[in-house]
C-alpha cells in the first residue's frame, strides 16, 4: 500500500531524514516510534505531499507522489501533530468544508453522520470548535481524518495533552478505524504502539532502527525470566526450597510483606520455564503461592537501548572501539535484528539483582 | 478551488474583518462621494475616484492580510497543502474570495451617483439644451472599471505577502508600503529628470494606467497590464508555497 525507498530529506545541511525504506501492507496499523525530532514529522509530511523530498521515491497505492500528489492526497487522511481546525467554524460548518475541499461525490449528510458516530462527536456537531475541548478538538481533527474514507489514515501523535480517558477512547478507536483502513501512528509514548499497533518502526536520528511486529519486540522485552512471587510460609525455608530448585539460579527475599507472605524475587535458568515446578514445590509443602509476577525489561527499556546502540557504533567507531559499525551491505532490518537480539544477550548476562533498585 | 473559494467568503463574515472592511468601504466612498461632487457642485466624478484609490491603501490589506497568514499561524494551511487541491487552486480560491467582495463593494458604492442622477435630472429640466448636465456615463463606467481592475491588481500583491508571513500585523503593514510605493511612484515620476529611470518608474506605476480609463477611454493595454500584474503576484504566491515544500 505505501511504499518508501531510499527517502532522503535535508534541510539545508541538516539531515531529517536519511535514506529510510520501508512498506506497509494493506490494512496494517503500524507504529512509528521515535524520539523527538527523529524524523517522523518530517517522513509523513513527505508522504502527504506536504513536504518534498531530496530524495527517493514514495508511492501509495503504487502511484508516486511526485507524478499524481492530487490522486495520492486523496487515498491519504492526515491529522498533523496540531489538528488544522478552523476555531471559528462550527464543527458542522468545519467537516462541510473539508468533505467539499476533499471533493466528495458521495451522500454528504450521511457519510458526516457516520464519521460523527465513529469518532463520537454528535452531541458537539452545532458548536463552534473554539469552545470545544481539547479531547473534542482532536476527534474533530481525526473526523477531519476520515472525511472522504481514505484507504491510509496517517496520524502524528494523536494523543498528547488529552486525559488517560481520552487517550484510552483515541486508542481504542485508532484500533476500530484499523479493521478497515492502513493506519500509521506517529508517537513517542511506548505503550501507545504496544496497545495498538500490528508492527513498530523505530526511527532515530532520521535512519530506522528497528523494523519489527509488535510480538517481537514484546518478547524481547520480556526476554528476561525475572519474577517476583509473594508466597506465605516460613521465609528462610521458602528461600531455600527456592535456591535448590534445579530451574532456579537465583533468589533473594523481598522486603515485601502482606500478612504471613513474603516477597521473593527470583530469576530462573535460562532457556528454562520454573513456574509450574515452582507451584507444585509449594503446593506439596503447604506453602501458598499468592502471587508470581513476571518482571520483564520496559519496553521503555528497550526502546531507550535500541536507539542508543542505533547511535553507538558511530560514537564507539570514533573513538576506535572493538564493536565494528554495521557494514553497509547489512540491511536496515538486518541492524534491527541484531539489536534486538543483543538486547535480549545483554538481559541475559545481567547480574542477578542486588536488590538496591526499587 | 471552489471549497476554498466559499470557505473564505464566509470566513470573512464570522470574522469581524468583513464587516469592518465593508463598513469603511461604503463609509470612506459616501464620505468621499460627498465631498467632491456635493459639495463642490460638480458632476465630475473623476476625483472621486482618484480618491478612492488611495483609500485602497488602507481597504485592501484589510481584505487580504489574513488569507494566508493566519492560516500558516494556526497550523490549517497543513489541512489545505494535504488535500487533493492543488497550489493554483488553493491560491485562486483565495484570490477570487477577496476579489469577490472587493467586487461586491464597489458595485453596492455605486449607489453614492444616485443621488448624483436625481439632481441631473431636476438641473436638466432647468438647463438649456446646448449644455451638458449630469455625470459622464462613459467616465463613470470607464473609471469604475479601471478601479475595479487597480483593485484586482492591489489584492493579488496583498496575497502575495499574506503567503510570506505568519503574521497577519506585518502582512498588512507591508500590503500598505508596497501600495503606498506604487501609487506615490507614478506621482513623483514627473520630477524625476533622468529618462531611462521614469521609464522603468513608469512600468510599476499602477496610476499611469488609470488615466485611459479616467478619460472614458477602454484602453486593452492598461486591461492586459493590471490582469499582468495580479497574474505574476499570484504566480508567486504558487511559489512560495512550493518553495517551501522544497525548503
Amino acid at each position: 500500500m505505501i511504499k518508501i525507498d531510499h527517502l532522503v530529506k535535508n534541510y539545508g545541511a541538516n539531515c531529517a531524514v536519511d535514506d529510510i525504506s520501508f512498506e506497509i501492507a494493506r490494512g496494517e496499523i503500524v507504529g512509528f516510534l521515535g524520539p523527538n525530532g527523529a524524523g517522523k514529522s518530517t517522513t509523513m509530511n513527505i508522504l502527504t505531499g506536504y513536504l518534498s523530498s531530496t530524495a527517493g521515491r514514495v508511492t501509495v497505492d503504487g502511484i508516486n507522489v511526485l507524478d499524481d500528489p492530487l490522486e495520492v492526497k486523496r487515498r491519504i487522511g492526515y491529522l498533523p501533530e496540531q489538528p488544522p481546525l478552523y476555531l471559528d467554524m462550527t464543527v458542522e460548518e468545519y467537516l462541510i468544508f473539508v468533505y467539499n475541499l476533499k471533493g466528495c461525490t458521495f451522500n454528504r449528510t450521511k457519510h458526516l453522520e457516520e464519521i460523527c458516530e465513529v469518532v463520537k462527536i454528535q452531541d458537539v456537531y452545532h458548536r463552534v470548535i473554539r469552545n470545544l475541548s481539547k479531547g473534542y478538538r482532536q476527534r474533530v481533527g481525526i473526523a477531519q481524518a476520515l472525511v472522504g474514507n481514505p484507504p491510509v489514515i496517517i496520524f502524528d501523535e494523536p494523543t498528547v495533552g488529552l486525559d488517560p480517558k481520552q487517550i484510552i477512547e483515541i486508542r481504542n478507536l485508532i484500533r476500530t478505524l484499523g479493521k478497515d483502513h492502513t493506519v500509521i501512528l506517529s508517537t513517542h509514548i511506548l505503550q501507545e504502539v504496544q496497545a495498538v499497533c500490528d508492527r513498530i518502526l523505530i526511527i532515530n536520528k532520521g535512519r530506522i532502527v528497528a523494523d519489527e511486529r509488535t510480538e517481537n519486540i514484546n518478547r524481547a522485552a520480556e526476554g528476561t525470566r525475572r519474577y517476583e512471587a509473594m508466597i506465605c510460609g516460613p521465609q528462610r525455608e521458602v528461600l531455600n526450597l527456592l535456591r535448590n530448585r534445579p530451574d532456579i539460579a537465583f533468589a533473594e527475599a523481598l522486603p515485601a510483606r502482606d500478612g504471613d507472605a513474603y516477597g521473593y524475587r527470583i530469576e530462573a535458568k535460562p532457556g528454562m520455564d520454573m513456574r509450574k515446578g515452582l507451584f507444585r514445590a509449594l503446593a506439596e509443602k503447604g506453602w501458598p503461592l499468592i502471587g508470581l509476577e513476571a518482571m520483564g525489561m520496559s519496553l521503555e527499556d528497550v526502546f531507550i537501548s535500541i536507539v542508543d546502540q542505533a547511535s553507538a557504533p558511530a560514537a564507539k567507531a570514533a573513538k576506535g572501539d572493538r564493536r565494528a559499525r554495521p557494514s553497509g551491505k547489512q540491511t536496515e532490518h538486518d541492524i534491527a535484528r541484531s539489536i534486538l537480539d543483543a538486547t535480549a544477550e545483554e538481559q541475559k548476562k545481567i547480574a542477578p539483582y542486588t536488590g538496591d533498585e526499587d | 478551488m471552489f471549497a476554498i473559494f466559499k470557505k473564505e467568503l464566509r470566513a470573512y463574515f464570522i470574522n469581524p474583518v468583513g464587516y469592518v472592511y465593508t463598513g469603511i468601504f461604503l463609509a470612506v466612498s459616501a464620505v468621499i462621494c460627498a465631498m467632491t461632487t456635493y459639495q463642490k457642485a460638480s458632476y465630475s466624478t473623476a476625483s472621486y475616484f482618484q480618491y478612492m484609490i488611495f483609500a485602497f491603501i488602507i481597504l485592501i490589506p484589510l481584505l487580504t492580510m489574513r488569507l494566508f497568514s493566519d492560516e500558516r499561524r494556526a497550523r490549517t494551511e497543513q489541512l489545505l497543502l494535504t488535500s487533493p487541491v492543488s497550489l493554483t487552486g488553493m491560491v485562486l480560491g483565495k484570490y477570487f474570495a477577496a476579489f469577490a467582495l472587493f467586487l461586491a463593494s464597489v458595485l453596492v458604492s455605486c449607489i453614492n451617483f444616485f443621488p448624483l442622477l436625481a439632481y441631473t435630472i431636476a438641473d436638466k429640466s432647468a438647463a438649456t439644451a446646448d449644455v451638458h448636465v449630469g455625470p459622464v456615463g462613459g467616465q463613470m463606467v470607464g473609471c469604475l472599471i479601471g478601479i475595479i481592475l487597480i483593485g484586482a491588481a492591489f489584492i493579488a500583491i496583498g496575497v502575495f505577502i499574506s503567503s510570506l508571513t505568519e503574521s497577519q500585523l506585518s502582512a498588512a503593514v507591508i500590503t500598505i508600503a508596497v501600495i503606498i510605493g506604487m501609487v506615490l511612484v507614478s506621482m513623483f515620476n514627473d520630477f524625476i529628470g533622468v529618462q531611462w529611470i521614469r521609464t522603468v518608474l513608469d512600468w510599476i506605476s499602477v496610476l499611469s494606467r488609470y488615466d485611459y480609463f479616467a478619460y472614458g477611454l477602454f484602453d486593452f493595454s492598461s486591461l492586459l497590464y493590471y490582469i499582468s500584474i495580479a497574474g505574476v503576484f499570484l504566480f508567486l504566491t504558487v511559489r512560495v508555497f512550493d518553495k517551501r515544500r522544497w525548503g
